[in-house]
């Protein structure tokens, strides 16, 4: 899988241009469905929803490109076919992650077999089924982990992350 | 659920904030970084801000506008409450902007009392008091270990005094410290019973090195990036020294460098060396334990026949003739001539491969890697790096000797892209009068103090509890004898002085001991202690320290510490102030005299008495100017507003490391002889699993800290074990049970975790951990020299309970990437 090393810097334009469409393997990107900057100051960071996909997009273990908090902000949204901790919908197994490794922001590939994410970077490696736990690397957090909602209809909304963003002071941005 | 800080976001560092230098005081390859502090209650702007980037905009991969959570804290600086941000200096050339899984986390591991981190930090010193420890002052402390101290010493005997002491660099260490500790027990005093933090002697971890004239650390890290053959022994850069892994060695196989790996275990290095330079250009010699001479001799021998060696080198810079020094009892093998050194290390391709179990063909691999002359007939450039492996392993002296033959017969010492270098720990910073007195082989202080040696036992940042070997047997003598003291103490609650201090003195002639602990935590040794006494930390004081590459830096101050806790020279000077006026009062004037000389306000005061004295071009105005890039050692000038450095050692060709005068480096004459202290043998024959140890990248040099820090504790509650899955299944043993390691000195715990890459009934445990310490079922096995086998060790496993809640929520999955 040469294509997910450094070498490819495809994914990483995504990045230093912060334009959409160089996006990876499965689905298109999302674009988040508000402007994702904060009106007020209050204490708490406030977060878009985001309406990211519909259950029924989704294809067990195969991850779906999604920008959230806003479209600057690359991440995957699986499911991953048994129900984890912090995981959503029905089933229990829907998760979202940023996938801008938190050591040095290099955009991360999704390994299916066991359901990691790894950094082209330096080679950290983060564990899907554990909330993004770090399992070995040189990342000082764990992966930010985005919150889910799942309406009636079946569509998966974004709500939130639990851990600051590469590359970014403040999750939404501001300014 | 693995652990998340849930912050959105950070203050932003306002231009103007307080920059400081500060060099990483974990590991020995000292990164760059910067701490920026300003006031509570400002701030920067997306718009305005340290760095004049628009923060609104997400900013890219390899960002310096970016710092993570971990990088942040709020701290006290001259009294008052500022943000502290510690991030990666990209302009620093040992790490170019790189933060490890530790540094990286340097802020959030301060003690901050407005966001709770490190509450473990002592603030006071402590003294055993009705029945527990009581806070006091330093001026009541000081008097009472003076005083029990002043009675078991004297002019011309201080025996009894036994001292456990720190000889790095960081954290705590540092040239100051190191001084101020040093002149206090090897100038006021000849402390003969001493020991350093991490192994239980006065002594070198490369003696043989240093006996052959090259010291240990010669080259400089750039090295890495122009050699054609990286020869990695017995070290696991990838976790243990990570920047200059990827920083430096990444770049030289990005060069075309091949590596060449000597490890029992498949590390996280093997497989991200052959992620950067394809598996090709990667060849692992998974040699059997301990089996490291017999691979370097069959290498030296194969590599001298087939004349692939640097025959003008060895006829101008090394010895000429037979041996130099004989084999005694300070030298565990003879040196000499390099063809004095290839008859007596003589091993055939054949006799290699069945002592280390690798084939002839990787051998004659390894040996044409390290040394065959390229196409075009010029030499290969080849440079060593070796660590605990074999500084821990079997037979420490001929390992370490037998390895740097094959460095010094092929030329790669004081070359561009060779040298012969330990990765190394910690930080350096040893700077002491002589410790000669001390004697060659040094007293074996654990096994002396396990047998009733020693009455008073001051300890500065040593954990024997977690880091020494035979440490169950350790640990229940001390607690007996330190307990004497206490119940003493105890039965003496409201006495004076004088009568406590008769108390003290007469149970440590029943054979208990007075345990003096210096550190900055309650460490578990300290459990044991009578007074506690609160040190700093690098950054809370200034601190000199050298890396790897022998590259000296300033970190600058940039809070204060904890309460009234102090720089450890400035503890040292308390002490030998208080030992001069006790002695003085008891009417021991001569002896009281050599405490004089302390008279220190400052670290710097310190650094300026000792270090230097023998070095008068640093100082540390000098030192701040050369910022994060510093000045390699030894400094030879000042010139044109700069500190002139070395950038390698021995490129005249002249060694000088052993004091010999010719200035000819030796070869080592040791041949292999299997397993070298006592005890190893018999403890393989009767165990199941070999229990090898070392590091993981998270806690390496940094878990005293860590053992407070949630990031670290929810990713490895319990020190884990690496075990093959198929001898896991064997057991009963799933992934996160808790199970015991046991054997014929001690048991521990561990977590266990399958590996399938290690080799069946070959684990490897975490070492130094404060809740499994593998110290306990190490034998007490040392070298001639008393440097300890930690690595040889056997034992049998079995399972104690299931996985717990926090073991059960945690990651098995396999350590190297995929992409």
């Amino acid at each position: 899988m040469k294509c997910n090393r450094l070498v490819d810097v495809g994914r990483r334009q995504f990045l230093r241009g912060g334009v959409l469409g160089a996006a990876g393997a499965a689905a298109a990107t999302v674009m988040p469905a508000a402007q994702a900057q904060a009106q007020t100051a209050r204490a708490l960071v406030d977060y878009p929803s985001s309406k990211l996909a519909n259950i029924a997009d989704l294809k067990v273990n195969e991850p779906m490109d999604i920008g959230y908090p806003d479209a600057d902000s690359p991440g995957i949204l699986l499911k991953l076919g048994t129900a984890v901790e912090g995981g959503a919908g029905p089933d229990g197994d829907i998760v979202a992650f940023s996938v801008l490794c938190p050591h040095k922001g290099f955009y991360m590939s999704y390994h299916a077999a066991d359901k990691t994410l790894n950094c082209p970077g330096h080679f950290s490696r983060f564990d899907c089924e554990k909330g993004g736990q770090q399992v070995w690397g040189h990342a000082t957090q764990n992966l930010p982990q985005f919150a889910l909602r799942v309406d009636d209809k079946g569509d998966i909304y974004a709500e939130g992350a639990d851990e600051l963003i590469y590359g970014r002071l403040s999750n939404v941005l501001q300014g | 659920m693995a652990y998340k800080r849930n912050i959105d976001r950070l203050p932003i560092i306002p231009a103007g904030a307080t920059e400081h230098n500060v060099t990483c005081h974990y590991c020995i390859v000292g990164c760059g970084y910067k701490a920026y502090t300003w006031p509570l209650k400002t701030q920067g702007t997306t718009d305005s801000n340290w760095i004049g980037e628009d923060l609104s905009k997400q900013q890219g991969a390899d960002t310096k506008a970016w710092y993570a959570p971990s990088m942040y804290n709020v701290v006290k600086q001259n009294g008052r409450d500022v943000h502290l941000v510690i991030k990666p200096d990209v302009a620093c050339e040992v790490n170019s902007g790189l933060g490890s899984i530790r540094g990286a986390r340097m802020a959030e591991n301060r003690r901050s009392d407005i966001l709770g981190t490190q509450q473990q930090r002592l603030t006071d010193p402590l003294v055993w008091r009705y029945g527990t420890w009581q806070p006091t002052s330093w001026d009541d402390a000081l008097d009472l270990v003076a005083r029990v101290t002043a009675r078991v010493i004297d002019k011309d005997n201080e025996d009894d005094l036994y001292v456990s002491m720190f000889d790095h660099g960081g954290s705590a260490g540092g040239y100051e410290n190191t001084w101020g500790t040093g002149k206090l027990y090897f100038q006021s005093m000849k402390v003969k019973h001493c020991r350093i933090h991490n192994r239980p002697a006065y002594n070198s971890e490369v003696h043989s090195s240093r006996d052959m004239g090259v010291d240990e650390l010669n080259y400089n890290y750039a090295d890495y990036e122009v050699t054609d053959t990286i020869f990695l022994v017995g070290t696991n850069p990838m976790e243990c020294q990570t920047n200059l892994f990827l920083n430096h060695m990444v770049k030289g196989m990005q060069n075309g460098a091949k590596v060449v790996i000597s490890d029992p275990r498949r590390t996280v290095t093997v497989d991200s060396c052959e992620q950067v330079a394809g598996a090709e250009n990667v060849l692992h010699l998974a040699i059997k334990p301990g089996s490291d001479v017999a691979l370097h001799n069959t290498l030296f021998t194969y590599i001298a026949d087939q004349g692939w060696v640097d025959a003008d080198f060895i006829a101008k810079s090394t010895f000429q003739g037979d041996v130099a020094v004989p084999a005694d009892s300070a030298h565990p093998a003879a040196l000499g001539s390099y063809e004095a050194a290839r008859a007596a290390c003589r091993m055939s391709l054949a006799d290699g491969a069945a002592a280390t179990g690798l084939t002839e063909a990787q051998i004659i691999q390894a040996a044409e890697w390290i040394a065959k002359p390229k196409e075009d007939g010029s030499r290969r450039k080849c440079v060593t790096g070796y660590e605990k492996g074999i500084i821990w392993g079997n037979d420490n002296y001929r390992a370490i000797g037998s390895l740097l033959n094959i460095a010094l017969a092929t030329g790669n010492v004081g070359r561009e892209g060779g040298g012969c270098c330990r990765l190394g720990g910690h930080q350096e910073g040893y700077y002491r009068p002589s410790d000669a007195h001390v004697g060659r082989p040094a007293p074996y202080i654990d096994q002396l103090i396990i047998a009733g040696g020693g009455k008073v036992h001051h300890i500065w940042a040593n954990d024997h509890y977690k880091t020494t070997l035979n440490a169950a047997e350790f640990k229940r003598v001390y607690n007996r004898r330190s307990n004497m003291v206490k119940e003493a103490m105890d039965a003496r609650a409201g006495a004076t002085r004088e009568e406590l201090v008769d108390a003290i003195v007469a149970a440590i002639n029943a054979g208990g001991i007075f345990s003096v602990n210096v550190d900055i935590i309650h460490s578990q040794i300290g459990q044991a202690a009578h007074v506690i006494l609160p040190a700093v930390e690098s950054g809370e004081m200034n601190l000199t320290s050298m890396n790897g590459e022998r590259r000296l830096r300033l970190t600058e101050k940039y809070m204060d510490p904890p309460g009234s806790a102090r720089p450890d020279c400035l503890i040292a000077a308390g002490m030998a102030q208080a030992l001069e006026r006790v002695l003085r009062e008891e009417g021991r004037n001569d002896y009281a005299d050599q405490f004089k000389g302390f008279d220190w306000k400052t670290e710097e005061d310190a650094f300026m008495d000792g270090y230097h004295q023998a070095n008068p071009e640093v100082t540390y105005d000098r030192l701040r100017a050369m910022g994060n890039n510093g000045v390699l050692e030894p400094v030879v000038g000042f010139a044109d507003g700069k500190l002139v450095g070395t950038n390698r050692l021995y490129e005249d060709g002249v060694f000088t490391r052993h004091g010999r005068e010719d200035g000819k480096a030796l070869f080592c004459m040791g041949e292999w002889r299997g397993w070298q202290a006592p005890g190893k043998a018999q403890q393989q024959a009767n165990h199941r699993f070999f229990i090898n140890n070392g590091r993981a990248n998270m806690n390496w040099q940094n878990w005293f800290l860590d053992q407070g820090n949630e990031f670290v504790m929810d990713r490895f509650p319990v020190p884990f074990i690496q075990i093959n899955p198929e001898d896991m299944a064997e057991l009963g043993i799933k992934p996160g049970d808790m199970v015991e390691v046991y054997n014929d000195v001690g048991a521990t715990q561990a977590l266990a975790y399958p590996e399938p890459t290690a080799k069946r009934n070959e684990t490897f445990m975490v070492f130094g951990a404060p809740n499994g310490a593998q110290g306990n079922i190490v034998n007490a096995g040392v070298n001639e020299l008393i440097l300890p086998n930690y690595k040889a060790t056997w034992a049998n496993i079995r399972k104690i309970s299931d996985a717990t809640p926090a073991s059960a929520a945690v990651s098995y999955k396999s350590w190297e990437v995929e992409l």
